[in-house]
């Protein structure tokens, strides 16, 4: 980015300290933002809706499980998005302001281990500061794109008209012609180059955020569980955005058929993802780098310093269907009513097993059940 | 000043820093080992309330299964005495509530009226919960004490550690067999 700005700069300029100090001044300005209104400003784009405990119990205990697994200092905040696409972001600047949302479709669809799973892969995200990493990065792309953009069309424009600058600067005809290659070069290349470069980190990322999530929960297959019930699901994310999307627990705008290899993904394929928690001896980063070299070969994924000797085993006392677990019928009615309360609307039960979802703005004192015709107090 | 004093003034706040950084790093690791412990012990204290009203609230409905809320109530009351006592003691009598509360909750599967009792499923959760939420900590306590062990023991933390007498910590092991090989019926 510097680079361009610095051509940038020098074409139009005559001076490179002024391009060089637009790049800054625009890196400095998203920055700021992205640090201070970042969470708040994803979380009211994706129109989520933050839940206190009594709202919804169980997924509050979960991520108090995770809290706790993780050794996270502060609760996260928990939001709900009103979507029945199956999907999961962290955000948050620092591990002390952390927020997770999920849809209510993966709500519904996903039971308790599957549930943590996917959970304990968003608090990773917080741990690790990947939420941090990938908005500095992709703020760092915009700017390298909406300086590229400018370029090329100035340069257009420039073309166009006639450069003022390099007539009456007359005699290094030349020397201009090469840095005006040079610069056209930069401002092709570097944007395509950074998006890369942004792509294989947050892949990279989501390896190290689905191994964490294996040593916190000790239980790899809840989360490979999940992502199977993830890649099955087809519906798309209304409310996602490309700059948002490395958040997300699977891309929200993968379509089917995706190539293994992708350059261009902010997600690993889903499958070799499921595949390489199936793989795993054990729950330590260790095992999952072992299992990462056996589907994908080569290894690295794991940051070295990380890496412990140390053996993990997985748990192995959790069973499907066991005593307590709500069917996804009851879950579904659970996070239905969930969303209501949410809108403010208030539920009463009639004697007749119907429920009347009553709108904030309804003024009326009573109510008449539709199915049986009691009257009902509001 | 001759060079030499330059080079030994250098020296000595280098070493200074390292000190610092290497004693800074340790204090963490135990603190974090400390909390762990505070974490584990919340648990347990959550254990404790919920199970009154958990077997106040079953007991019209299991009538059949008097021994059994009975062994409940005085594996809750011995462990709650034991608090106090040693870390070895202690995690022999949270096992045995752990292991009859899992009977517990297995055999409430022959109640459905019980099942269907929206207190007792509330509850039901937060005893679930609570029961991950105590071996969780105690994996977090397990992980923060081996790596602050590992501080400890490791060229070149352990001579500031030896300086400043940093001890090794215990870990919080399950000891009773019966915990290991129970649970078949999880309730999760």
């Amino acid at each position: 980015m510097i680079l361009i700005g610095y051509f940038l700069g020098l074409y139009f300029f005559d001076s490179a300290i002024a391009g060089l100090l637009i790049a800054i001044l625009v890196w400095v300005v998203l920055s700021l933002i992205a640090y201070f209104q970042g969470d708040s400003i994803l979380l009211s784009m994706s129109r989520a809706k933050k839940i206190r405990r009594d709202d919804h119990p169980r997924l509050y205990n979960i991520v108090e499980e995770m809290k706790i697994a993780s050794g996270l200092e502060k609760m996260p905040d928990i939001y709900i998005i009103d979507d029945p696409a199956l999907n999961a972001f962290a955000t948050g600047r620092d591990p002390k302001r952390a927020s997770v949302a999920i849809t209510s479709g993966l709500l519904q669809k996903l039971n308790r281990d599957e549930l943590q799973g996917v959970i304990a892969h968003e608090i990773s995200h917080v741990k690790n500061r990947d939420v941090l990493l990938m908005s500095m990065c992709s703020i760092l792309l915009g700017t390298i794109v909406i300086l590229a953009w400018y370029g090329s069309r100035i340069m257009i424009f420039g073309s166009m008209t006639g450069s003022r600058r390099s007539s009456s600067s007359g005699g290094g005809g030349q020397g201009q012609a090469i840095i005006l290659i040079i610069s056209l070069v930069f401002i092709i290349l570097a944007p395509i180059m950074a998006q890369l470069i942004y792509f294989a980190i947050s892949r990279k990322r989501e390896y190290l955020a689905d191994a964490s999530a294996a040593l916190y929960t000790r239980y790899p297959e809840g989360l490979a569980s999940a992502l199977e019930k993830l890649g099955a699901s087809t519906g798309q994310l209304k409310s996602a955005n490309k700059a948002t999307a490395p958040m997300y627990i699977i891309n929200p705008f993968r379509k089917k058929g995706m190539k293994a290899s992708d350059l261009t993904s902010t997600h690993p394929p889903i499958s070799e993802r499921i595949r390489i928690l199936r793989a795993m001896a054990g729950a330590s980063f260790n095992d999952y780098d072992q299992a990462y070299s056996k589907v994908h070969g080569g290894t690295g994924v794991i940051p070295a310093a990380s890496l412990a000797a140390e053996t993990v085993p997985i748990t192995t006392t959790k069973l499907e269907g066991e005593a307590g677990e709500p069917t996804e019928l009851q879950r579904a009615r659970e996070t239905s009513d969930v969303m209501w309360r949410l809108g403010n609307y208030k539920t009463i039960t009639c004697d007749c097993g119907a429920k009347l979802r009553v709108p904030p703005n309804f003024r009326e004192p009573t109510i008449r059940c539709p199915h049986c015709g009691r009257t009902h107090q509001v | 000043m001759p060079v030499a004093a330059y080079v030994i003034i250098g020296v000595v706040v280098v070493l200074a820093i390292i000190l610092f950084v290497l004693y800074n790093g340790l204090v963490r690791l135990r603190n974090q080992v400390k909390n762990a412990w505070a974490q584990i012990d919340v648990q347990l204290k959550r254990r404790y309330d919920l199970i009154p009203n958990l077997v106040e609230t079953a007991k019209g409905y299991m009538k059949h299964e008097r021994e059994t809320l009975e062994a409940v109530t005085k594996a809750r009351n011995l462990a709650q005495q034991l608090s106090s006592a040693g870390a070895g003691e202690r995690a022999k009598a949270e096992g045995e509530l752990s292991s009859v509360l899992s009977r517990l909750l297995a055999v409430v599967e022959n109640y459905p009226d019980l099942k269907a009792n929206q207190n007792f499923l509330a509850l039901q959760e937060e005893l679930t919960s609570t029961e991950n939420k105590i071996s969780f900590s105690r994996q977090f306590y397990n992980d923060s004490v081996l790596r602050y062990n590992n501080q400890t023991q490791m060229v070149p933390s352990n001579i500031v550690a030896g300086m400043f007498g940093f001890k090794a910590s215990e870990f919080f092991e399950v000891t009773l067999t019966a915990e290991r090989e129970a649970p078949k019926v999880s309730f999760t």
